[in-house]
């Protein structure tokens, strides 16, 4: 484990995480309350962990629907949750 | 069997031309009896885009596109969440200056039937569907049309039916139609008037019928909310749908009350060949990408095909087929079953009770198919 902390936006808000985690992990380490919300407006977050039930969909960079538990933390990485998409 | 005497009818199929017609037969008062082989909306009516459009390819089939967006207003009190009624209007878009200049034509037809559309100016399309690619012509906006989600729809106007008394039977399969009534695998039904609203399947219980499957692909994207406000047609589109070349695709995209962006079109004529033709899916998407670039970043989720039951003369089969006593055809709608569902069944329903319809009935006669065929030259 590395001393080194790196420094990402969730949902506008700093947060510092470790490098090398997913970005699925950071957001369950930041207890964000949804990644996303279903069309009927449930809360949504990962179950699979590993790409295939899309349950963990954020919007990383402005780009919607990225998988956060494909992705690993970059320096400055926007993240957003709970968006109705 | 016993004195009673409510009329009785049947009606072949539960897609949504067959919901309709059992809704509309219900409301005149018949005792009304739904067979499906499967269950409702499993065919068709369950793969499409559900675009209600008042379309122009022919005097008959604007007639009936305009009257059942009537119907279709005359409904919406009755209709709930699940069938996503969405009245986003349709802006048919024009490319180059050729097609803008004949926009003001489609205008004055569209007026002539009572149907308001607005000329759009490429700036104004510009500013209303900002992902569309700049440069566009200009386009006609026809703000009356609409969409909605056809299984759910379908689902309703069986409700609807069956609050007045109307029985749904599920995987019960018509074998023959017979006079008064209808040959199923389990048993024999009998009644006053018979309907065949099956669909592209309609040829099997009545051979003569010239409907042929024309299969279409469809891709739908994930929740995008705003990415488009309105159906988005090419006006090429009608080209596309009027030839009855072997294959064509065309620019149509939808957006989806969930968010979702619905993208089509493509037509083949391979039988019942279900499976994804990749190369035309890849060339209908090229064809929604040129004209709306954002597309490229989408995520698509799903892509599917389905059958429209098409006739050689572009228009519906809808009314009596007087070889049988009591059988009615009501099938053939091509692409746009969904949106003359409702004009179908009042024609129907019309027909059956020796009443005169808004519109002129005799140009959808099944019997159509036979005269034809008996004329010299077109054996």
């Amino acid at each position: 484990m590395s001393d080194a902390r790196l420094e990402v936006l969730v949902n506008g808000k700093r947060v510092e995480v470790e490098p090398g985690t997913t970005v699925a992990a950071a957001l369950l380490n930041v207890r964000v309350p949804s990644f996303r919300t279903s069309v009927r407006g449930d809360p949504r977050a990962p179950v699979c962990g590993m790409g295939v039930c899309y349950e963990c969909r954020a919007t990383i960079d402005g780009v919607a629907h990225q998988r956060a538990c494909l992705r690993v933390v970059e320096p400055g990485m926007r993240i957003d949750t709970g968006s109705g998409r | 069997m016993s004195a009673r005497r409510t009329s009785n009818a049947i009606v072949v199929g539960a897609g949504i031309v067959g919901a309709a017609c059992a809704e509309a037969l219900s409301r005149d008062g018949w005792g009304v009896t739904v067979v499906d082989k499967q269950f409702a909306s499993a065919g068709t009516t369950s793969v499409g885009m559900g675009h209600i459009v008042a379309m122009d390819d022919s005097p008959e089939q604007l007639a009936l596109t305009e009257l059942s967006i009537r119907l279709w207003r005359e409904l919406a009190p009755e209709l709930d969440a699940r069938s996503e009624l969405d009245r986003c209007g349709t802006l048919w878009l024009a490319e180059d200056a050729e097609q803008f200049g004949a926009v003001g034509e489609k205008q004055r037809v569209y007026a002539a039937a009572g149907i308001a559309s607005e000329v759009l100016s490429g700036d104004d399309v510009a500013r209303v569907e900002p992902n569309l690619r700049p440069g566009l012509a200009g386009a006609l906006l026809v703000p009356g049309d609409s969409v909605v989600y056809p299984p759910g729809a379908t689902l309703r106007l069986l409700e609807l039916a069956r609050a007045r008394g109307a029985v749904l039977r599920e995987g019960v399969e018509a074998i023959e139609l017979i006079d008064r009534g209808v040959r199923c695998a389990t048993d024999t039904l009998h009644a006053d008037v018979v309907v065949n609203a099956a669909g592209a399947a309609a040829p099997s219980l009545t051979p003569e019928l010239p409907i042929v499957p024309r299969k279409g692909h469809l891709a739908i994207t994930d929740r995008y909310p705003k990415f488009c406000h309105h159906q988005l047609v090419e006006l090429g589109y009608l080209a596309s749908a009027h030839k009855m070349t072997t294959e064509s695709v065309a620019f149509n995209v939808q957006p989806r009350s969930t968010g979702q962006v619905l993208i089509g079109s493509s037509r083949e004529l391979v039988g019942w060949d279900a499976s994804l033709n990749e190369r035309l899916l890849g060339e209908m998407l090229d064809r929604a990408v040129e004209l709306m670039p954002a597309l490229r970043d989408l995520s698509i989720i799903r892509c599917w095909t389905g059958f429209r039951p098409a006739t050689p003369d572009k228009l519906p089969l809808i009314g009596a087929w007087t070889p049988i006593d009591g059988l009615y055809v009501a099938a053939g709608h091509e692409g746009l079953g969904i949106t003359t569902s409702l004009g179908t069944a009042r024609l129907i329903a019309d027909a059956v009770a020796g009443r005169a319809s808004p519109i002129e009935a005799a140009p959808f006669s099944p019997m159509r198919v036979v005269s034809s065929a008996a004329e010299p030259g077109h054996a």
